[in-house]
């Protein structure tokens, strides 16, 4: 165990798995010499030399489908998209390959490829750097959509991604790379579907992904002295999601905070909200409250993006709302 | 050319087998026995006969939503195949994917593909793959000259020349994507000059002369496997049906489908097969009664098929071994 930040977690578990098995390598924008747009794959090429770890055209369909074809022939496959805005590059061999090929074939293809891509604002990346695109995703029968929220999930899920025979999204936030915890050095695993409960509490579940999490941590400290209990979840992948964890702490709760950096219009959180209202409505005192991006595209000027995406004070906000403050 | 008469045979015999199976997918459709939509292949055999003929077994296609031929000429069973486009549970995808989804992963088909220029990507994957593999098996990626407009197409040709990968692009052009031809919507069309932009090389080929496309496909295979370079090929062709099964053909005049059917690539094959090839007048017959009979037992085992229960929809949707 020592302290890795997201990035280094990330890096040191494809490193591991890359050196573990020959039949796995990684292909995306600069991501050989230069280390890679984020800076995550910084070292690798010089480990596993220019076949395994190679730059390819900025071409992000080709990128895609490199690495479908590369696994169909018995390969295992990263493919890097270096921002997930860019993922409209290449959705037809996302959605309409990769994701169907398993079924659609009647269950012949294995497909062992792992989409890595980093999402989010908050750093003045404007209309076209700064997406939560992972709906999109999660929206498509087929694939799996794993959104690690701090350095220890990132490693465990990528070990559990690395693994799995089907087609991963595995979303990353650009804003979490920097941040360290403690995180072991030797192989582990965090399985799909099943969510992290952070903070247990008995007054208001509050539910969040990805850089949310970190949000939601500060909107929350302090609450407690105001007598307000809040029970924090991470789901850490969307699909498979972990519909029992919500429904059990609901259940407890009675009050439902749902928190995503995304638009809010048919929103994973919008998913989340149905499966409350579907399922553990008789649970609910209090309507369900959604802090998300509002409906605009994300704006360039730091108070202008502000006003859109989510923060600890809207959150804070959503909670005292529910309690009834 | 350095040819056995046996090879010319058995590429005779391929042809027929893919044109008598889409003759009866035609009346078959007619029939309402076949869901869905179906575009077929007939005219255009002697393209993926000559290009699988150089294949091995272990060797790798991508192919069209036209895809019938490509999978016979690899060696697909006519029978899931058959199946399949029934939507029977026999099929080659349990019916979960039909005419445009078949797929034998065991014989190097990594599928037919719905999406005009979806299979490029996939097969230079495929062929970077194999490097990393440390394979020499090649692969072929087949497209219209409608994907050949596609960013996909031009994507991965660059690649495949950057990359050096054994990967033969083979551009069946049968003059029309849809109803559009091709000189409307591009400023040279002669396709195969673009290979030289790529730093590859490009070859056209008469695409209804199976021993012309045999030709050009085993130079190509042979520098994929053993230099592991890349190669276009143009294939003049044309299709007898339309787009799809059901169309109403609006886009050429009947003089035009007739001069190309002049050209037909088993009439003319066949005229050549007992001189030079020396192969009897009776050994032909019995192999034509062979196919006939293999095309009749293929649908009669689509036929006699049980169809899928109606909740194995909601299986399969991931590996889970």
């Amino acid at each position: 165990m020592s302290k890795k930040t997201y990035m280094e977690a990330i890096r040191e578990g494809i490193y591991e798995e890359m050196k573990k098995d020959s039949r796995l390598f990684m292909i995306g924008e600069d991501v050989g010499p230069y280390g890679g747009e984020m800076g995550l794959s910084k070292g690798l090429w010089e480990a596993f030399g220019d076949e395994r770890v190679r730059d390819f055209p900025i071409a992000e369909s080709l990128i895609l489908g490199a690495g479908l074809g590369a696994s169909l022939v018995g390969a295992r496959a990263i493919a890097e998209i270096p921002f997930c805005d860019f993922m409209g590059m290449c959705m037809d061999q996302l959605y309409n390959q990769a994701a169907k090929m398993h079924y659609m074939f009647g269950g012949q293809a294995k497909i062992p490829l792992l989409i890595r891509t980093p999402i989010g604002g908050y750093q003045g990346g404007a209309e076209q750097h700064s997406q939560c695109l992972e709906a999109w995703f999660a929206h498509i029968p087929g694939l799996k959509v794993v959104m690690p929220s701090n350095a220890y999930d990132a490693k465990g899920l990528l070990m559990t991604s690395l693994k799995d025979n089907n087609p991963v999204m595995f979303i990353e936030h650009k804003k979490l790379y920097q941040i360290a915890d403690e995180v072991p050095d030797n192989y582990y695993e965090v399985p799909f579907g099943k969510a992290n409960v952070i903070q247990e509490g008995s007054d208001v579940t509050v539910i969040a992904t990805s850089y949310m999490v970190y949000l939601c941590k500060k909107a929350l400290t302090g609450l407690e002295e105001e007598g307000i209990n809040a029970e924090l979840i991470d789901p850490r992948t969307l699909v498979p999601f972990d519909e029992e964890c919500l429904l059990e702490s609901i259940k407890k709760t009675g009050r439902l905070v749902i928190v995503q950096e995304a638009w809010r219009r048919c929103s994973f959180a919008s998913e989340i909200a149905s499966v409350a209202a579907e399922k553990g409505f008789r649970f609910l005192k209090e309507p369900v409250k959604i802090v998300a991006a509002q409906n605009v595209p994300i704006p360039f000027s730091p108070v202008l993006e502000n006003f859109v995406l989510p923060s600890p004070e809207k959150i804070r906000k959503a909670v005292l709302d529910v309690m009834r403050r | 050319m350095n040819i056995s008469p046996e090879k010319v045979f058995e590429m005779y015999k391929t042809m027929l087998r893919i044109r008598r199976f889409e003759e009866n997918v035609s009346k078959l459709y007619a029939k309402g026995k076949i869901p869905g939509f179906v575009h077929l292949y007939i005219g255009e055999e002697a393209v993926a006969t000559g290009v699988c003929a150089c294949l091995d077994p272990t060797d790798y296609i991508t192919s069209t939503h036209r895809g019938h031929g490509h999978l016979i000429a690899k060696g697909g069973d006519l029978k899931k195949m058959m199946a399949e486009l029934y939507g029977k549970r026999t099929g080659y995808c349990g019916g979960k994917g039909g005419s445009m989804h078949i797929a034998d992963l065991s014989m190097g088909i990594l599928g037919a593909n719905g999406i005009v220029s979806g299979g490029i990507p996939i097969s230079v994957g495929a062929a970077y793959g194999l490097k990393i593999l440390k394979k020499d098996n090649v692969v072929v990626s087949f497209f219209g000259d409608g994907a050949s407009n596609e960013g996909n197409f031009h994507e991965s040709m660059n690649a495949a020349a950057a990359f050096k990968l054994p990967l033969v692009f083979v551009c069946e052009n049968n003059q029309f994507g849809v109803s559009t031809r091709i000189d409307r919507i591009t400023n040279n069309s002669d396709l195969a000059k673009r290979a030289e932009g790529y730093g590859m090389k490009g070859i056209r080929v008469d695409g209804t002369d199976v021993l012309k496309v045999y030709e050009a496909t085993e130079d190509a295979v042979e520098r994929a496997r053993k230099e592991s370079l890349p190669a276009f090929i143009v294939a003049d062709t044309f299709r007898h049906h339309g787009h799809f099964e059901g169309e109403n053909v609006t886009y050429w005049d009947k003089n035009e489908l007739e001069a190309w059917k002049e050209k037909d690539p088993i009439v003319r094959l066949r005229k050549n097969l007992t001189i030079p090839f020396g192969i009897s007048e009776e050994i032909i017959k019995m192999a034509e009664n062979d196919i006939e009979a293999e095309i009749s037992s293929a649908i009669s085992f689509a036929e006699d098929s049980e169809y899928p229960e109606a909740e194995d929809a909601l299986t399969g949707l991931y590996w889970e071994r």
